[in-house]
């Protein structure tokens, strides 16, 4: 079997979703903002299929095939919203985007 | 030993380029990064023996979703953010709240128990190779679902035509 303990992959899939967060976090530009999305989808998807190999189970896998399809699908129809949006307001910057703030 | 290394230097670098990703000042610069970080993920895949998804990550991720996004930076005007500032104000406050969470996820997997082994081991995916018996398990187990997806991804292709069409006129 693999000898690397299941325990790292799954930690490395948590630092890869919390790097993620914190650039969700910290960052205020758009684009940077669904790049750290995709960012926290590959860590789960790292820990999906890392439990899917120890448990020998190929649901993980089935699991990871459906969120790159989904996360396709978010990227699109995301990046459709990025253009409309800077139609209106040409501004990356996700503070100045307050048209609906009362 | 030997896989031990090929890990660590997976790991190694997919920290790094992923922090190099979010922190980059240049947008292209960070999407550059991230090319190389997906290409070190699809290569942890493979030592998962996940042939077919490490495929799929190389070939989705790297070749559509961050065509993509270049795509939309290099379309639009994204200069200004050289101007401002990079970070918000408070980022070492949000730094801590990401480390407790860190924190927290990292206490709970000491905790982890795994569940009894399936019947998909290494021998049974290497007598009937793994796309065949992916495929398998998806189209027999998994068919609604695949067709829910089929939906899925064919309602942002029309909501992604109307969204970017519709102001145009104006």
């Amino acid at each position: 079997m693999n000898p690397v303990p299941l325990t790292w992959y799954l930690m490395l899939g948590a630092v890869v979703f919390i790097i993620g967060v914190f650039g969700f976090l910290i960052r205020r530009n758009i684009i940077m903002m669904f790049m750290s999305i995709e960012l926290m989808l590959n860590g789960v998807n790292i820990s999906l299929l890392a439990l899917s190999h120890y448990m020998q189970d190929m649901r993980g896998q089935v699991l990871v095939f459906f969120v790159i399809a989904c996360a396709g699908a978010g990227v699109a129809v995301g990046l459709a919203l990025v253009i409309a949006a800077f139609r209106n307001k040409p501004t990356p910057h996700m503070d100045e985007m307050d048209i609906l703030k009362g | 030993m030997l896989p031990k290394l090929f890990f660590g230097y997976f790991a190694a670098m997919i920290t790094i380029l992923s922090l190099l990703a979010i922190t980059r000042k240049n947008l292209v610069h960070g999407i550059m990064w991230m090319l190389l970080l997906f290409v070190h993920i699809g290569g942890l895949y493979l030592f998962l023996n996940a042939e077919f998804i490490a495929a799929i990550q190389i070939i989705v991720y790297a070749g559509a979703i961050l065509v993509l996004f270049l795509f939309v930076v290099l379309l639009l005007n994204v200069k200004e953010e050289f101007k401002g500032r990079r970070f918000i104000s408070s980022w070492q406050g949000r730094g801590f709240v990401a480390a407790a969470l860190l924190l927290g996820i990292m206490l709970v997997l000491q905790y982890a128990v795994i569940a009894p082994h399936g019947k998909y081991s290494i021998e049974y995916i290497q007598s009937e190779t793994h796309t065949k018996v992916l495929g398998t398990v998806l189209f027999n187990e998994y068919v609604f679902p695949f067709m829910i997806l089929a939906l899925v991804l064919f309602v942002p292709m029309i909501a992604a035509v109307v969204l970017a069409v519709k102001g145009r006129k104006a």
